[in-house]
Protein backbone atom coordinates (compact mmCIF):
# COMPACT_ATOMS: atom_id res chain seq x y z
CA UNK A 1 0.00 0.00 0.00
CA UNK A 2 1.22 3.54 -1.05
CA UNK A 3 0.44 4.98 2.55
CA UNK A 4 4.08 3.21 3.67
CA UNK A 5 5.72 6.15 1.25
CA UNK A 6 4.68 9.11 3.72
CA UNK A 7 5.68 11.47 0.69
CA UNK A 8 3.03 9.50 -1.85
CA UNK A 9 -0.21 9.89 -0.04
CA UNK A 10 -2.74 12.71 0.23
CA UNK A 11 -2.89 11.85 3.59
CA UNK A 12 -3.67 15.21 6.44
CA UNK A 13 -2.17 17.50 3.35
CA UNK A 14 -5.57 19.04 2.18
CA UNK A 15 -8.91 20.09 3.73
CA UNK A 16 -12.05 20.93 2.99
CA UNK A 17 -12.49 24.75 3.92
CA UNK A 18 -16.07 25.37 2.04
CA UNK A 19 -19.09 24.07 1.13
CA UNK A 20 -21.68 25.67 -0.52
CA UNK A 21 -25.25 24.36 -1.74
CA UNK A 22 -28.72 24.97 -3.35
CA UNK A 23 -31.88 24.08 -2.29
CA UNK A 24 -32.76 20.52 -2.89
CA UNK A 25 -35.41 21.42 -5.43
CA UNK A 26 -38.15 18.34 -6.61
CA UNK A 27 -37.43 17.34 -9.98
CA UNK A 28 -37.96 20.11 -12.51
CA UNK A 29 -38.71 22.41 -9.63
CA UNK A 30 -35.51 24.90 -10.43
CA UNK A 31 -36.70 26.17 -13.68
CA UNK A 32 -36.32 28.84 -15.06
CA UNK A 33 -32.63 28.65 -13.43
CA UNK A 34 -29.95 26.73 -16.12
CA UNK A 35 -27.56 24.45 -14.04
CA UNK A 36 -24.91 26.15 -14.61
CA UNK A 37 -26.33 28.70 -12.65
CA UNK A 38 -26.97 26.05 -9.76
CA UNK A 39 -23.75 25.49 -9.75
CA UNK A 40 -22.19 28.76 -10.06
CA UNK A 41 -24.23 29.39 -6.71
CA UNK A 42 -23.16 26.78 -5.02
CA UNK A 43 -19.80 27.83 -5.94
CA UNK A 44 -20.00 31.10 -4.82
CA UNK A 45 -22.16 30.29 -1.37
CA UNK A 46 -18.80 27.53 -0.83
CA UNK A 47 -16.25 30.52 -1.75
CA UNK A 48 -18.35 32.59 0.48
CA UNK A 49 -18.27 29.93 3.68
CA UNK A 50 -14.26 29.91 3.54
CA UNK A 51 -13.42 33.49 3.37
CA UNK A 52 -11.69 32.80 -0.29
CA UNK A 53 -13.28 34.24 -3.27
CA UNK A 54 -13.26 33.57 -7.20
CA UNK A 55 -9.86 35.15 -7.53
CA UNK A 56 -8.78 32.27 -5.87
CA UNK A 57 -9.48 29.30 -7.31
CA UNK A 58 -6.63 27.40 -9.51
CA UNK A 59 -8.67 24.26 -10.25
CA UNK A 60 -11.64 21.95 -10.83
CA UNK A 61 -12.28 18.25 -10.40
CA UNK A 62 -15.28 16.97 -11.52
CA UNK A 63 -17.36 13.32 -11.89
CA UNK A 64 -19.23 11.96 -14.08
CA UNK A 65 -18.66 14.01 -16.94
CA UNK A 66 -17.89 17.45 -15.48
CA UNK A 67 -18.35 20.99 -16.52
CA UNK A 68 -17.31 23.65 -18.93
CA UNK A 69 -14.50 25.59 -16.68
CA UNK A 70 -14.51 27.84 -19.77
CA UNK A 71 -17.65 28.91 -18.97
CA UNK A 72 -17.91 28.95 -14.78
CA UNK A 73 -14.62 31.04 -15.38
CA UNK A 74 -16.34 33.25 -17.58
CA UNK A 75 -19.24 33.97 -15.58
CA UNK A 76 -17.73 33.92 -12.17
CA UNK A 77 -14.47 36.10 -13.33
CA UNK A 78 -12.00 33.61 -12.32
CA UNK A 79 -8.95 34.66 -13.88
CA UNK A 80 -6.36 31.78 -14.28
CA UNK A 81 -6.98 27.96 -13.40
CA UNK A 82 -4.14 25.40 -13.96
CA UNK A 83 -6.09 22.33 -12.98
CA UNK A 84 -9.14 20.93 -14.90
CA UNK A 85 -9.96 17.08 -14.94
CA UNK A 86 -12.73 14.86 -14.45
CA UNK A 87 -12.89 10.95 -13.56
CA UNK A 88 -14.41 8.71 -15.70
CA UNK A 89 -17.58 7.24 -15.03
CA UNK A 90 -20.80 8.88 -13.80
CA UNK A 91 -22.04 8.73 -10.08
CA UNK A 92 -19.43 5.82 -8.80
CA UNK A 93 -16.58 9.24 -8.75
CA UNK A 94 -18.54 11.42 -6.01
CA UNK A 95 -16.32 10.59 -2.71
CA UNK A 96 -13.04 10.60 -5.62
CA UNK A 97 -13.60 13.71 -7.08
CA UNK A 98 -12.36 15.34 -3.79
CA UNK A 99 -9.41 13.01 -4.45
CA UNK A 100 -8.75 14.18 -7.89
CA UNK A 101 -8.66 17.96 -6.22
CA UNK A 102 -6.25 16.80 -3.21
CA UNK A 103 -4.27 15.14 -5.31
CA UNK A 104 -3.69 18.24 -7.55
CA UNK A 105 -2.79 20.07 -4.47
CA UNK A 106 -0.44 17.58 -3.23
CA UNK A 107 1.26 17.28 -6.66
CA UNK A 108 1.25 21.50 -6.73
CA UNK A 109 -0.77 21.66 -9.59
CA UNK A 110 -3.16 23.66 -7.74
CA UNK A 111 -3.56 25.70 -4.87
CA UNK A 112 -7.82 26.03 -4.16
CA UNK A 113 -9.49 23.42 -6.18
CA UNK A 114 -13.46 23.48 -6.64
CA UNK A 115 -15.39 20.60 -6.67
CA UNK A 116 -18.91 20.05 -7.56
CA UNK A 117 -22.24 18.43 -8.30
CA UNK A 118 -25.31 19.10 -9.64
CA UNK A 119 -27.92 17.91 -12.05
CA UNK A 120 -31.52 19.28 -13.43
CA UNK A 121 -33.84 16.85 -14.55
CA UNK A 122 -35.59 17.77 -17.45
CA UNK A 123 -37.94 15.98 -19.94
CA UNK A 124 -35.61 13.12 -19.16
CA UNK A 125 -36.29 11.22 -15.45
CA UNK A 126 -32.97 9.42 -13.93
CA UNK A 127 -35.77 6.95 -13.15
CA UNK A 128 -35.86 5.41 -16.40
CA UNK A 129 -32.23 6.94 -18.23
CA UNK A 130 -30.71 3.96 -19.49
CA UNK A 131 -33.50 3.52 -21.83
CA UNK A 132 -32.91 6.90 -23.34
CA UNK A 133 -28.94 6.19 -23.91
CA UNK A 134 -28.26 5.96 -27.69
CA UNK A 135 -28.02 2.55 -29.27
CA UNK A 136 -24.50 0.90 -28.90
CA UNK A 137 -23.13 -2.62 -29.60
CA UNK A 138 -22.43 -2.57 -25.90
CA UNK A 139 -25.87 -1.94 -24.45
CA UNK A 140 -27.53 -4.13 -27.51
CA UNK A 141 -27.00 -6.59 -24.91
CA UNK A 142 -29.63 -5.51 -22.31
CA UNK A 143 -31.07 -2.51 -24.34
CA UNK A 144 -33.92 -4.81 -26.00
CA UNK A 145 -34.59 -6.60 -22.31
CA UNK A 146 -36.72 -3.48 -20.86
CA UNK A 147 -34.46 -2.68 -18.01
CA UNK A 148 -35.10 0.83 -18.28
CA UNK A 149 -33.96 2.31 -15.83
CA UNK A 150 -31.39 1.62 -12.77
CA UNK A 151 -33.81 0.62 -10.21
CA UNK A 152 -34.63 -2.33 -13.26
CA UNK A 153 -30.75 -3.56 -13.17
CA UNK A 154 -30.08 -2.93 -9.51
CA UNK A 155 -32.92 -5.14 -8.01
CA UNK A 156 -31.01 -8.04 -10.15
CA UNK A 157 -28.11 -7.65 -7.80
CA UNK A 158 -30.76 -7.18 -4.73
CA UNK A 159 -33.12 -10.71 -5.52
CA UNK A 160 -29.12 -12.00 -5.98
CA UNK A 161 -28.03 -11.01 -2.30
CA UNK A 162 -31.42 -11.72 -0.65
CA UNK A 163 -30.83 -15.70 -2.10
CA UNK A 164 -27.77 -15.50 -1.54
CA UNK A 165 -27.87 -14.27 1.91
CA UNK A 166 -31.72 -14.33 3.01
CA UNK A 167 -31.80 -10.76 2.61
CA UNK A 168 -35.54 -9.39 3.35
CA UNK A 169 -37.43 -6.63 2.20
CA UNK A 170 -37.66 -6.13 5.92
CA UNK A 171 -33.47 -4.90 5.74
CA UNK A 172 -34.68 -2.82 2.88
CA UNK A 173 -37.23 -1.22 4.42
CA UNK A 174 -35.18 -0.33 7.69
CA UNK A 175 -32.79 1.29 5.79
CA UNK A 176 -35.36 3.33 3.99
CA UNK A 177 -37.10 4.24 7.11
CA UNK A 178 -34.32 5.12 8.95
CA UNK A 179 -33.14 7.51 6.15
CA UNK A 180 -36.79 8.97 6.37
CA UNK A 181 -36.37 9.37 10.03
CA UNK A 182 -33.06 11.68 9.51
CA UNK A 183 -34.63 13.33 7.39
CA UNK A 184 -37.50 14.23 9.72
CA UNK A 185 -34.73 16.95 11.64
CA UNK A 186 -33.33 18.06 8.50
CA UNK A 187 -35.45 21.33 7.60
CA UNK A 188 -33.20 21.06 4.31
CA UNK A 189 -34.81 17.53 3.43
CA UNK A 190 -37.46 17.06 0.82
CA UNK A 191 -39.39 14.60 2.68
CA UNK A 192 -39.93 15.15 5.99
CA UNK A 193 -43.65 13.39 7.12
CA UNK A 194 -42.27 10.11 8.97
CA UNK A 195 -42.48 7.33 6.95
CA UNK A 196 -44.18 3.63 8.29
CA UNK A 197 -43.54 0.16 7.70
CA UNK A 198 -46.74 -0.16 6.71
CA UNK A 199 -46.22 2.58 4.02
CA UNK A 200 -43.29 0.92 2.96
CA UNK A 201 -44.80 -2.27 2.70
CA UNK A 202 -47.86 -0.60 0.75
CA UNK A 203 -45.93 1.13 -2.24
CA UNK A 204 -46.03 0.17 -5.43
CA UNK A 205 -43.45 -2.68 -6.21
CA UNK A 206 -41.04 -0.63 -9.20
CA UNK A 207 -38.96 -2.82 -9.68
CA UNK A 208 -39.46 -6.31 -7.94
CA UNK A 209 -37.62 -6.48 -5.15
CA UNK A 210 -37.57 -3.07 -5.18
CA UNK A 211 -40.47 -0.43 -4.00
CA UNK A 212 -40.90 3.21 -4.25
CA UNK A 213 -39.16 4.06 -1.11
CA UNK A 214 -35.83 1.69 -2.21
CA UNK A 215 -35.55 4.13 -5.03
CA UNK A 216 -33.63 7.32 -4.27
CA UNK A 217 -35.45 10.94 -4.92
CA UNK A 218 -35.19 12.93 -8.09
CA UNK A 219 -34.01 16.11 -7.62
CA UNK A 220 -32.71 19.34 -8.88
CA UNK A 221 -29.79 21.03 -7.20
CA UNK A 222 -25.87 21.56 -7.46
CA UNK A 223 -23.36 21.37 -4.13
CA UNK A 224 -19.76 22.71 -4.35
CA UNK A 225 -17.03 22.21 -2.03
CA UNK A 226 -13.49 24.45 -1.68
CA UNK A 227 -10.14 21.89 -1.40
CA UNK A 228 -6.76 23.48 -0.45
CA UNK A 229 -3.79 23.15 1.74
CA UNK A 230 -4.17 21.49 5.52
CA UNK A 231 -1.69 24.45 6.03
CA UNK A 232 -3.76 27.28 4.03
CA UNK A 233 -7.02 25.78 5.93
CA UNK A 234 -5.50 26.70 9.38
CA UNK A 235 -5.85 30.30 8.39
CA UNK A 236 -9.04 30.34 6.79
CA UNK A 237 -12.69 31.01 8.13
CA UNK A 238 -14.59 27.80 9.66
CA UNK A 239 -12.64 24.71 11.08
CA UNK A 240 -10.76 22.54 8.45
CA UNK A 241 -12.11 19.08 7.58
CA UNK A 242 -9.11 17.40 6.51
CA UNK A 243 -8.79 14.69 3.84
CA UNK A 244 -7.34 11.54 5.41
CA UNK A 245 -8.28 9.87 1.91
CA UNK A 246 -9.62 9.25 -1.22
CA UNK A 247 -9.86 6.34 -3.57
CA UNK A 248 -11.84 5.36 -6.51
CA UNK A 249 -11.12 3.29 -9.22
CA UNK A 250 -12.02 -0.57 -8.65
CA UNK A 251 -11.50 -4.44 -9.31
CA UNK A 252 -11.78 -6.26 -13.27
CA UNK A 253 -14.04 -8.53 -11.56
CA UNK A 254 -16.84 -5.58 -11.17
CA UNK A 255 -15.76 -3.65 -14.04
CA UNK A 256 -18.66 -2.32 -16.18
CA UNK A 257 -20.83 -4.49 -13.98
CA UNK A 258 -24.35 -3.42 -14.10
CA UNK A 259 -23.99 -3.32 -18.14
CA UNK A 260 -21.67 -6.69 -17.90
CA UNK A 261 -23.36 -9.22 -15.47
CA UNK A 262 -20.38 -11.25 -15.77
CA UNK A 263 -19.01 -10.72 -12.75
CA UNK A 264 -18.31 -13.60 -10.03
CA UNK A 265 -20.85 -14.43 -8.14
CA UNK A 266 -19.35 -13.07 -4.96
CA UNK A 267 -18.48 -10.13 -6.44
CA UNK A 268 -22.26 -9.81 -8.76
CA UNK A 269 -24.41 -9.29 -5.21
CA UNK A 270 -21.92 -6.76 -3.47
CA UNK A 271 -21.68 -3.00 -4.34
CA UNK A 272 -18.52 -3.42 -6.00
CA UNK A 273 -16.75 -0.92 -3.51
CA UNK A 274 -14.22 -3.85 -1.59
CA UNK A 275 -11.08 -2.90 -2.96
CA UNK A 276 -11.62 0.69 -3.16
CA UNK A 277 -12.57 0.47 0.52
CA UNK A 278 -9.18 -1.53 2.05
CA UNK A 279 -7.15 0.76 -0.40
CA UNK A 280 -9.15 3.93 1.55
CA UNK A 281 -8.21 2.38 5.05
CA UNK A 282 -5.20 1.83 4.54
CA UNK A 283 -4.40 5.05 2.94
CA UNK A 284 -6.27 6.92 6.12
CA UNK A 285 -4.74 4.34 8.58
CA UNK A 286 -7.62 3.56 9.93
CA UNK A 287 -10.40 0.71 10.25
CA UNK A 288 -14.59 0.35 9.91
CA UNK A 289 -14.15 0.29 14.16
CA UNK A 290 -12.99 4.49 13.86
CA UNK A 291 -16.02 5.66 11.59
CA UNK A 292 -18.16 7.83 13.36
CA UNK A 293 -20.77 8.15 10.82
CA UNK A 294 -21.00 7.55 7.37
CA UNK A 295 -22.60 8.76 4.12
CA UNK A 296 -23.56 5.88 2.06
CA UNK A 297 -24.53 6.83 -1.84
CA UNK A 298 -28.40 5.99 -1.34
CA UNK A 299 -29.12 5.27 -4.55
CA UNK A 300 -31.61 1.69 -3.60
CA UNK A 301 -31.58 0.52 -0.21
CA UNK A 302 -29.93 -2.82 -1.27
CA UNK A 303 -26.67 -1.27 -2.52
CA UNK A 304 -26.47 0.67 1.22
CA UNK A 305 -26.90 -2.42 3.24
CA UNK A 306 -24.00 -4.49 0.34
CA UNK A 307 -22.06 -1.71 0.84
CA UNK A 308 -21.87 -1.81 4.69
CA UNK A 309 -20.34 -5.09 3.94
CA UNK A 310 -17.97 -4.07 1.21
CA UNK A 311 -16.99 -1.46 4.08
CA UNK A 312 -15.90 -4.05 6.46
CA UNK A 313 -19.00 -3.50 8.97
CA UNK A 314 -20.33 -6.60 8.93
CA UNK A 315 -19.41 -10.37 7.63
CA UNK A 316 -20.23 -10.37 3.66
CA UNK A 317 -24.01 -11.73 3.25
CA UNK A 318 -24.28 -9.81 6.72
CA UNK A 319 -25.67 -6.44 5.96
CA UNK A 320 -29.29 -7.42 6.61
CA UNK A 321 -29.12 -8.32 9.89
CA UNK A 322 -26.71 -5.70 10.66
CA UNK A 323 -29.70 -2.86 9.74
CA UNK A 324 -31.81 -4.97 11.23
CA UNK A 325 -30.74 -4.90 14.83
CA UNK A 326 -30.88 -1.09 14.83
CA UNK A 327 -26.44 -0.14 14.12
CA UNK A 328 -27.57 2.47 11.08
CA UNK A 329 -30.00 5.04 13.19
CA UNK A 330 -28.79 7.61 15.27
CA UNK A 331 -27.80 5.97 18.56
CA UNK A 332 -26.62 3.24 16.75
CA UNK A 333 -23.29 1.86 16.51
CA UNK A 334 -22.95 2.91 12.43
CA UNK A 335 -24.89 6.13 12.04
CA UNK A 336 -25.71 6.66 8.34
CA UNK A 337 -26.86 9.14 6.43
CA UNK A 338 -27.70 11.56 8.29
CA UNK A 339 -29.23 14.19 6.52
CA UNK A 340 -31.73 11.61 5.08
CA UNK A 341 -29.59 10.63 2.30
CA UNK A 342 -30.71 10.65 -1.26
CA UNK A 343 -33.82 8.13 -0.13
CA UNK A 344 -35.06 11.28 1.34
CA UNK A 345 -32.94 15.14 1.82
CA UNK A 346 -32.26 15.39 -1.91
CA UNK A 347 -29.97 13.73 -4.58
CA UNK A 348 -27.18 15.47 -6.34
CA UNK A 349 -25.29 12.79 -7.32
CA UNK A 350 -23.53 11.84 -4.31
CA UNK A 351 -21.86 15.25 -3.27
CA UNK A 352 -25.16 16.02 -0.57
CA UNK A 353 -23.29 13.20 1.37
CA UNK A 354 -19.84 15.38 1.12
CA UNK A 355 -21.55 17.99 2.51
CA UNK A 356 -23.12 16.18 5.00
CA UNK A 357 -20.02 14.56 6.14
CA UNK A 358 -18.71 18.18 6.51
CA UNK A 359 -21.12 19.36 8.45
CA UNK A 360 -21.09 16.33 10.90
CA UNK A 361 -17.03 17.16 11.33
CA UNK A 362 -17.32 20.88 12.16
CA UNK A 363 -20.14 19.76 14.79
CA UNK A 364 -23.14 22.10 12.81
CA UNK A 365 -24.95 19.21 11.35
CA UNK A 366 -29.33 18.70 12.29
CA UNK A 367 -28.67 15.31 13.25
CA UNK A 368 -25.03 15.86 14.93
CA UNK A 369 -23.32 12.87 16.12
CA UNK A 370 -21.62 13.56 19.69
CA UNK A 371 -17.80 14.10 18.74
CA UNK A 372 -17.87 13.02 15.82
CA UNK A 373 -14.30 13.13 14.19
CA UNK A 374 -13.69 10.65 11.69
CA UNK A 375 -16.40 10.50 8.24
CA UNK A 376 -17.06 7.80 5.73
CA UNK A 377 -18.30 9.08 2.10
CA UNK A 378 -18.82 6.42 -0.61
CA UNK A 379 -19.36 7.25 -4.37
CA UNK A 380 -21.92 5.48 -6.52
CA UNK A 381 -21.92 1.57 -6.63
CA UNK A 382 -21.74 1.99 -10.73
CA UNK A 383 -19.89 0.76 -13.70
CA UNK A 384 -16.00 1.81 -12.71
CA UNK A 385 -14.72 3.85 -11.16
CA UNK A 386 -16.45 3.50 -7.45
CA UNK A 387 -14.72 5.69 -4.95
CA UNK A 388 -14.45 6.69 -1.54
CA UNK A 389 -13.78 9.24 1.17
CA UNK A 390 -12.26 9.16 4.65
CA UNK A 391 -13.00 12.89 6.25
CA UNK A 392 -11.56 14.00 9.61
CA UNK A 393 -11.77 16.81 12.48
CA UNK A 394 -8.75 19.23 11.35
CA UNK B 1 -48.79 -17.66 -5.98
CA UNK B 2 -48.92 -15.30 -8.68
CA UNK B 3 -50.05 -17.16 -11.39
CA UNK B 4 -49.55 -14.19 -13.73
CA UNK B 5 -47.72 -14.99 -17.17
CA UNK B 6 -44.68 -13.33 -17.51
CA UNK B 7 -45.26 -11.18 -20.77
CA UNK B 8 -42.68 -10.22 -23.61
CA UNK B 9 -40.92 -7.13 -23.11
CA UNK B 10 -41.85 -3.80 -24.86
CA UNK B 11 -40.29 -3.63 -28.34
CA UNK B 12 -37.70 -1.09 -28.28
CA UNK B 13 -38.27 0.25 -31.69
CA UNK B 14 -34.55 0.46 -32.33
CA UNK B 15 -32.76 -1.81 -34.18
CA UNK B 16 -29.76 -3.71 -32.69
CA UNK B 17 -26.58 -1.66 -33.17
CA UNK B 18 -23.44 -4.47 -34.03
CA UNK B 19 -19.68 -3.81 -33.96
CA UNK B 20 -17.32 -6.66 -35.81
CA UNK B 21 -17.31 -8.12 -32.37
CA UNK B 22 -21.19 -8.48 -31.57
CA UNK B 23 -22.51 -9.22 -35.32
CA UNK B 24 -22.22 -12.91 -35.11
CA UNK B 25 -23.84 -13.27 -32.15
CA UNK B 26 -26.99 -11.14 -33.50
CA UNK B 27 -26.90 -12.48 -37.27
CA UNK B 28 -27.10 -15.84 -35.39
CA UNK B 29 -29.86 -14.91 -33.25
CA UNK B 30 -31.84 -13.33 -36.60
CA UNK B 31 -31.84 -16.75 -37.71
CA UNK B 32 -33.28 -18.65 -34.05
CA UNK B 33 -29.67 -19.95 -32.88
CA UNK B 34 -28.00 -19.23 -29.82
CA UNK B 35 -23.80 -19.09 -30.47
CA UNK B 36 -21.80 -18.13 -27.47
CA UNK B 37 -18.26 -16.62 -28.30
CA UNK B 38 -15.41 -19.15 -26.79
CA UNK B 39 -11.49 -18.25 -27.17
CA UNK B 40 -10.06 -19.73 -30.10
CA UNK B 41 -7.03 -20.17 -28.46
CA UNK B 42 -6.81 -21.13 -24.84
CA UNK B 43 -10.99 -22.12 -25.13
CA UNK B 44 -11.97 -19.47 -22.39
CA UNK B 45 -16.13 -18.03 -22.89
CA UNK B 46 -16.66 -14.21 -22.41
CA UNK B 47 -20.45 -12.65 -22.87
CA UNK B 48 -20.68 -10.15 -24.32
CA UNK B 49 -18.23 -10.33 -26.84
CA UNK B 50 -15.26 -8.34 -26.88
CA UNK B 51 -11.83 -7.91 -28.99
CA UNK B 52 -9.76 -9.89 -26.84
CA UNK B 53 -9.86 -12.59 -24.58
CA UNK B 54 -8.91 -11.74 -21.26
CA UNK B 55 -6.86 -14.93 -20.61
CA UNK B 56 -4.57 -14.57 -23.41
CA UNK B 57 -5.13 -11.88 -25.62
CA UNK B 58 -6.52 -13.87 -28.79
CA UNK B 59 -8.73 -12.22 -31.05
CA UNK B 60 -9.23 -15.51 -32.76
CA UNK B 61 -13.24 -16.01 -31.68
CA UNK B 62 -15.44 -19.66 -32.10
CA UNK B 63 -19.03 -19.61 -32.49
CA UNK B 64 -19.96 -22.39 -30.16
CA UNK B 65 -24.00 -23.31 -30.81
CA UNK B 66 -25.30 -23.77 -28.24
CA UNK B 67 -28.70 -25.87 -26.92
CA UNK B 68 -29.69 -23.10 -24.40
CA UNK B 69 -29.78 -24.92 -21.43
CA UNK B 70 -29.04 -22.40 -18.40
CA UNK B 71 -30.06 -21.69 -15.31
CA UNK B 72 -32.23 -18.48 -13.98
CA UNK B 73 -29.01 -16.35 -11.92
CA UNK B 74 -31.32 -13.33 -11.37
CA UNK B 75 -34.29 -11.23 -11.94
CA UNK B 76 -36.81 -8.68 -11.75
CA UNK B 77 -40.41 -7.98 -11.94
CA UNK B 78 -41.51 -4.75 -13.97
CA UNK B 79 -45.08 -3.90 -13.28
CA UNK B 80 -45.35 -0.17 -13.17
CA UNK B 81 -44.95 1.89 -16.33
CA UNK B 82 -42.28 4.37 -17.10
CA UNK B 83 -41.74 4.96 -20.27
CA UNK B 84 -44.96 4.92 -23.25
CA UNK B 85 -45.26 1.84 -24.79
CA UNK B 86 -45.04 -0.51 -21.81
CA UNK B 87 -48.52 -0.65 -21.10
CA UNK B 88 -49.18 -3.76 -23.33
CA UNK B 89 -46.39 -5.39 -22.00
CA UNK B 90 -46.88 -5.47 -17.60
CA UNK B 91 -45.33 -7.64 -15.82
CA UNK B 92 -42.44 -8.49 -17.61
CA UNK B 93 -39.24 -10.36 -16.06
CA UNK B 94 -35.68 -9.05 -16.86
CA UNK B 95 -33.85 -11.82 -16.36
CA UNK B 96 -29.91 -12.91 -15.85
CA UNK B 97 -29.47 -16.74 -17.28
CA UNK B 98 -25.85 -18.55 -16.57
CA UNK B 99 -24.84 -21.23 -19.25
CA UNK B 100 -23.31 -23.72 -17.10
CA UNK B 101 -21.94 -26.01 -20.24
CA UNK B 102 -20.53 -22.45 -21.26
CA UNK B 103 -18.13 -21.96 -17.59
CA UNK B 104 -20.73 -20.34 -16.11
CA UNK B 105 -21.26 -16.91 -18.77
CA UNK B 106 -23.96 -14.91 -18.65
CA UNK B 107 -26.50 -13.55 -20.65
CA UNK B 108 -28.82 -10.44 -19.71
CA UNK B 109 -32.55 -11.35 -21.49
CA UNK B 110 -36.12 -12.04 -20.26
CA UNK B 111 -38.18 -14.50 -18.55
CA UNK B 112 -41.65 -15.40 -20.72
CA UNK B 113 -44.66 -17.42 -21.20
CA UNK B 114 -44.46 -19.24 -17.31
CA UNK B 115 -45.86 -17.98 -14.17
CA UNK B 116 -44.23 -15.35 -12.06
CA UNK B 117 -44.96 -17.13 -9.41
CA UNK B 118 -43.32 -20.41 -10.16
CA UNK B 119 -39.98 -18.30 -10.78
CA UNK B 120 -37.33 -19.23 -8.59
CA UNK B 121 -33.13 -18.20 -8.34
CA UNK B 122 -31.30 -20.88 -9.89
CA UNK B 123 -34.37 -22.13 -11.38
CA UNK B 124 -33.30 -24.70 -15.12
CA UNK B 125 -34.61 -22.84 -18.16
CA UNK B 126 -34.70 -23.07 -22.18
CA UNK B 127 -34.17 -21.07 -24.51
CA UNK B 128 -37.25 -19.61 -26.61
CA UNK B 129 -37.08 -17.28 -28.97
CA UNK B 130 -39.58 -13.93 -29.21
CA UNK B 131 -40.07 -11.71 -32.05
CA UNK B 132 -40.45 -7.97 -30.55
CA UNK B 133 -40.93 -6.99 -34.02
CA UNK B 134 -41.80 -9.21 -36.89
CA UNK B 135 -39.06 -10.30 -38.41
CA UNK B 136 -36.65 -10.48 -35.60
CA UNK B 137 -35.59 -12.46 -33.06
CA UNK B 138 -34.34 -11.92 -29.38
CA UNK B 139 -33.32 -15.24 -27.27
CA UNK B 140 -35.52 -15.19 -23.91
CA UNK B 141 -36.20 -17.95 -21.85
CA UNK B 142 -38.74 -20.03 -20.04
CA UNK B 143 -38.84 -22.35 -16.62
CA UNK B 144 -37.60 -25.56 -18.13
CA UNK B 145 -40.68 -28.39 -18.92
CA UNK B 146 -38.91 -30.43 -16.27
CA UNK B 147 -38.99 -27.63 -13.56
CA UNK B 148 -42.77 -26.88 -14.20
CA UNK B 149 -44.02 -31.12 -14.18
CA UNK B 150 -41.55 -30.87 -10.80
CA UNK B 151 -43.64 -28.30 -9.25
ZN1 LIG C 1 -7.82 -17.01 -24.77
Amino acid sequence: MTSANSSRTICNKTAIVGVGATPYYRRGESAPQTLDELVGKAILEALSDSGLNCRDVDGFAYFSGGFDTGYLMETLGIPEVRFTASLTGTGGGSAGSIGLGAAAIVSGMADVVVCVGANQQGSQRFGAITSAYPATPGNAFFGATGLVGPGHIFALLARRHMHLYGTTREHFAEVALSARANAVNNPEARMRNPLTSEEYFNAPMLADPHCLFDFCLETDGAVAVVLTTAERARDLRRRPVEVLASTHGGSRDWGRSIYWMNMPDKVFASSGHASVAARLYAEAGVGPQDIDCAQFYDHFTSQVIMQIEDYGFCERGEGGPFVADGNIRLDGALPINTDGGQLSAGYVWGMTHVREAVEQLRGDAFNQIHDAEVALVTGGPSNLPVSGLILGRG
Amino acid sequence: MDERIARHPPATGGTIVTDVWTAPFWEAAARRELVLPRCAVCGTYRMPPTPFCPNCHSQSIDWIPHDGTAVLYSYTIVDRVLIDGMEGSLPYVPAIVEFPHAQGIRLITNMVDCPIGALRVDAPVDLIWIEPEPGTALPAFTLSRQQREHD
